[in-house]
């Protein structure tokens, strides 16, 4: 048999131990080495604590009273983890995506990121959990008492409340040391885990070696053991259907809104896929854990002597069978149930209440002042959560002293559940129906709150211990149907069942009316959104306006909470993705939405938005930001005006480059002609050339004859020179190497040069001038000029289709120039060859009558344009006419004359 | 602001399978409720009528069914496609 103090050391050295795995896996995470850390056996494991103290020896004790129905308690978990795709899948994916650090963070962050509901929640949690934690401080010393008992020692009430008390400060140690490491609980904790998943197995092995020890060791087999169990007096199934039910029910929910259950399967959840294995792997653990347990009851009451406390079977009938060993593994166990449950259950909500509790105070109490003007945050909401851990095992430690650790506190384990399970309203209808309001769940969280203090909490310390014996026959002031344990006059339920009933209708009820009734805060609407539809929406609501807030000032605060060279990472980095030099990026909403989100993953949501938001200044969706909001609208909106004047402009210069293109397809075609043209204008010349002195070879002709043909020749050969002079000419023109001289003279003696020039002597055209008009002095190469007129009054001559042919020259003022017109009475230019007119080589008439190749207008214009004057058609004119606009005239004496 | 474009109405084999496999998934919870509430039909209390080991296994029974089947869908389930892809509803 092991001595007491054995037992003790063994329970040291166990604890050594304990402390060892967690520290080397702290350090191992800190190289790096996370990944068998994060591996799905892992996060199966850590879910293990579900399994207490409360069911490591309550449950055998329960079967013992009450049958099968202690299974429920692990049948509830068992549905939902098996029903993962529903509720764990979604609650997984936003605790992610909106960077959760608790259960009041959730609901704080589904409304609105609101303090107010996260300060609920967490006063609800820390009452329901409370009570027991001091249930696992008592399975402790009771397990101490047991062997200290079996060595003939008897334990008195101050031998208990120092045992318990030392085993809470030692809880506190190790929850300190490696529970408030870190500050962001995103980056979880390691060591904690590893640690639980040790415990998760040693608890597990314990009590598999207990049950193979009673079926195969003292009942013989498991036909014997079934044997057995029928001829027990266990009454397996007493047909309460209710309780069958409202507890299958209640574990369920607890799994999901207990502190401690939802630290380890949200916020340690290294990777959503573990819940593949989890979903199956943890109710099989949950099957290990309870296949034993009505074996062991059952040969407890055989081997037992009557009135000893079955709650304790799983110690006592190894110790009885004189199997100290196995006494130590299953002590080992219980060990293990209790502390793992109260270091994570103590993390959890040491998180909420500092988060949700201790910093909102201390923010609100720093007033105006800005969250970094006083000291190191970082440095305050450690202190917060270490101050939280010590806060919350006292309370635990002294409910556990005051309650007296009697039969009691055993009953409390379901009590504290329906406590816990108030959230699940709140919880289930923000992750699945946008319409839940912050009102709604704040109305139905108070009311279920309420509702449980009164119908189980309060009547759980017993008769007249603070609800009078009176109050409950009669209700409180005589009131009846507010009976604690028959609201409403529903007389008849299982005190339990009515609780649970009546709180989770009226909680349930409360915030169905509350959310149907009040209209959400635009950001509450905003999250809302991202929560329901989570796996549409990836980003987190869009919220603050950059409004005048220094980046410094960000990095300032950042690093208060996240540590300095961390938040000097996140803003390098963000720098750099908006591509500037140095550490400080721009200040964009999408920014601080990042940074909060990363904010909120060390301090809670709500603080998170509040800490900014003092940064930023006043509540993230306000007037300014819905005007911003206007703005941005109205930008979009001229951005759109811009871009279609911008399209329209596009169209034009389509429409330009199609004429241009049109206009260049033409002159190509022109082109092609007027080669062909060329060619025959230059051979006709060259025929006649040839056959002429061809006949002159021969010779055999008089003189007059010879005289003749040579006369062609010539012709001929002047002809083909102007030609050649023409193209010359042209080409100079164009390639601006023509020389222009200077000279001083009267438009009307260029005139008469012109019309002289253009061999007007034959008297075929007409020609009308005004002398009177023409009686101006022009400085410009004259010679130039001449030749564009000679040109305008050959063509006239050539091109005029009248009967009686006549060129009216006019010479008249317009604006600071003269021009010169030019205008016949023949039928003038069709309107699509006037832009082509003025090309080269282009002939409008059919070439044969022409004498030029169609190079006389190209070469006018080249000409005028070259002297700083033009020429064009004028198209309203009957027959044709051209306009030659002068240059600069330097005197015009006769026209201001007359 | 474009129109997020409508998933396809029909499926390939493969992805049609995945879609059972999850349809199943979410359906085992039920199953687990419904053999679960079998108990409440047994009779109750001491004597002939009691409900003995029997109940013991039928109830162990039926967990070990629930835990088998989540392992098999678990398993059948592709792990990437099934919880990162987006969860598009069926048309």
């Amino acid at each position: 048999m092991m001595s007491f103090n054995a037992l003790i050391l063994v329970a040291l050295g166990y604890v050594v131990f304990l402390f060892t795995v967690a520290f080397l896996a702290e350090r191992r995470a800190a190289h790096g080495h996370s990944n068998w850390l994060t591996s799905p056996l892992i996060y199966t494991l850590s879910l293990s604590i579900y399994c207490t103290a409360w069911t490591f020896y309550g449950a055998v004790g329960y079967a013992a009273r009450s049958g099968l129905e202690f299974v429920t308690i692990y049948l509830g978990p068992t549905l939902v983890m098996v029903g993962w795709w529903w509720i764990l899948r979604r609650l997984v994916r936003i605790g992610r995506a909106q960077r959760i650090t608790s259960i009041a963070d959730l609901v704080s962050s589904r409304f609105g990121k609101s303090t107010q509901l996260g300060m609920i929640v967490t006063i609800i949690s820390v009452i329901a959990a409370t009570p027991y934690i001091a249930l696992q401080l008592q399975s402790v010393t009771l397990s101490f008492a047991v062997f200290a008992q079996s060595e003939g020692v008897s334990w008195d009430q101050p031998d208990f409340v120092a045992s318990g008390m030392w085993v809470a400060i030692g809880l506190a140690v190790f929850t300190i040391i490696f529970g408030t490491r870190n500050l962001d609980a995103n980056e979880r904790h390691h060591g904690v885990v590893i640690a639980i998943a040790v415990e998760a197995v040693v608890k597990l092995c314990a009590l598999v070696a207990v049950g193979v020890f009673v079926v195969w060791g003292v009942a013989g087999g498991p036909g014997e053991m079934l044997n057995r169990i029928d001829q027990s007096e266990i009454v397996l199934w007493n047909q309460d259907g209710g309780r069958w039910i409202s507890l299958i029910f209640l574990s369920g929910a607890a799994l999901l809104c207990l502190p401690r259950m939802f630290q380890v399967l949200v916020v340690e959840n290294a990777d959503e896929r573990h819940l593949h294995i989890a979903s199956w792997a943890f109710p099989l653990y949950l099957f290990m854990m309870s296949l034993f347990v009505v074996p062991i009851a059952v040969v407890g009451l055989d081997l037992l002597p009557a009135g000893s406390n079955p709650d304790l079977f799983v110690l006592t009938v190894p110790l009885s069978e004189g199997r100290g060993g196995l006494a130590v593994l299953s002590f080992l166990g219980g060990f293990s149930s209790a502390t793992s449950m109260v270091i994570v259950a103590t993390i959890a909500l040491a998180t909420m209440v500092s988060n949700h509790i201790v910093v909102p105070i201390w923010l609100s109490l720093q007033g105006n002042q800005h969250a970094t003007m006083s000291g190191d945050v970082r440095h305050v909401i450690l202190l917060a959560r270490r101050l939280s851990v010590v806060g919350i095992l006292m309370l635990g430690f002294l409910y556990y002293r005051i309650s007296g650790g009697g039969t009691a506190l055993a009953a409390i384990g379901l009590i504290s559940f329906t406590g816990a399970v108030q959230i699940l309203p709140a919880m289930i209808g923000g992750i699945f129906w946008r319409g839940a309001t912050g009102v709604g769940a704040a109305a139905g969280l108070i009311t279920g709150l309420a509702v449980w203090m009164w119908t189980l909490f309060l009547p759980s310390f017993g008769i007249d211990a603070i609800i009078s014996q009176a109050t409950f026959e009669s209700g409180p002031l005589g009131v009846s149907w507010l009976r604690p344990q028959a609201l409403f006059g529903v007389d008849g339920l299982d005190p339990l069942v009515h609780g649970i009933l009546w709180s989770m209708l009226l909680n349930t009820g409360a915030f169905i009316v509350g959310s149907l009734l009040s209209f959400p805060a635009p950001l509450e609407r905003l999250q809302g959104a991202q929560f329901v539809n989570v796996f549409e929406h990836s980003s987190a609501a869009p919220a603050w306006s950059a409004a005048a807030t220094g980046a410094e000032d960000l990095l300032i605060m950042a690093q208060r909470i996240m540590g300095s060279k961390e938040a000097q990472a996140l803003f390098t980095q963000e720098a750099a993705r908006q591509g500037k030099a140095g550490y400080l990026p721009e200040v964009t909403p999408d920014f601080i939405e990042q940074l909060e989100r990363v904010l909120a993953g060390s301090v809670g949501a709500a603080t998170a938005h509040a800490m900014i938001g003092q940064l930023i200044g006043g509540s993230s969706v306000s007037v300014e930001d819905l005007i911003a909001v206007a703005d941005e609208a109205a930008q979009i909106l001229e951005y759109s005006n811009r871009l279609e004047a911008k399209s329209q402009e596009q169209e034009r210069t389509a429409r330009a480059l199609r004429a241009a293109n049109d206009k260049l397809t033409a002159l190509s075609i022109q082109k092609d002609a007027f080669l062909s043209q060329i060619s025959h204008e230059l051979r006709t010349p060259m025929t006649s050339i040839r056959s002429f002195s061809d006949i002159l070879r021969d010779g055999d002709m008089n003189t007059a004859e010879q005289g003749r043909y040579a006369g062609i020749i010539h012709d001929e050969a002047v002809r083909l020179t102007r030609l050649l002079d023409d193209l010359l000419d042209l080409s100079v023109l164009e390639n601006g190497q023509v020389e222009l001289r200077e000279q001083t003279g009267q438009l009307s003696d260029l005139l008469d040069r012109a019309v002289r020039a253009a061999g007007m002597h034959d008297g075929v055209l007409e020609i009308r001038r005004d002398h009177a008009c023409e009686q101006l002095t022009l400085t410009t190469d004259l010679d130039r000029l001449t030749q564009v007129f000679i040109n305008l009054i050959a063509n006239a001559r050539k091109y005029c289709d009248a009967q009686k042919p006549e060129l009216v020259i006019s010479v008249k003022r317009d604006g600071d120039r003269y021009v010169v017109d030019f205008s016949d009475n023949g039928s003038g230019i069709d309107p699509e060859n006037q832009e082509l007119i003025f090309e080269k080589f282009s002939r409008v008439a059919d070439g044969s009558k022409a004498g030029g190749a169609g190079l006389g207008l190209a070469i006018c214009r080249e000409v005028m344009h070259r002297l700083g004057g033009e020429v064009t058609y004028v198209s309203q004119h009957q027959g044709a006419a051209f306009r030659v606009r002068l240059p600069h005239v330097t005197a015009a004496v006769a026209l201001e004359e007359t | 602001m474009s129109r997020k474009p409508t998933p396809p109405v029909f499926l390939q084999r493969a992805s049609y399978r995945q879609r059972r496999i999850r349809d199943a998934a979410k359906l085992v919870p039920f199953l687990g409720i419904i053999l679960l509430a079998m108990p409440l039909a047994w009779s109750s209390g001491a004597g002939e009528e009691a409900i003995d080991s029997a109940g013991l296994l039928y109830v162990f029974g039926a967990w070990v069914v629930l835990i088998l089947l989540t392992a098999l869908l678990s398993s059948l389930m592709r792990a990437d496609a099934s919880l990162s892809t987006k969860d598009t509803p069926e048309q």
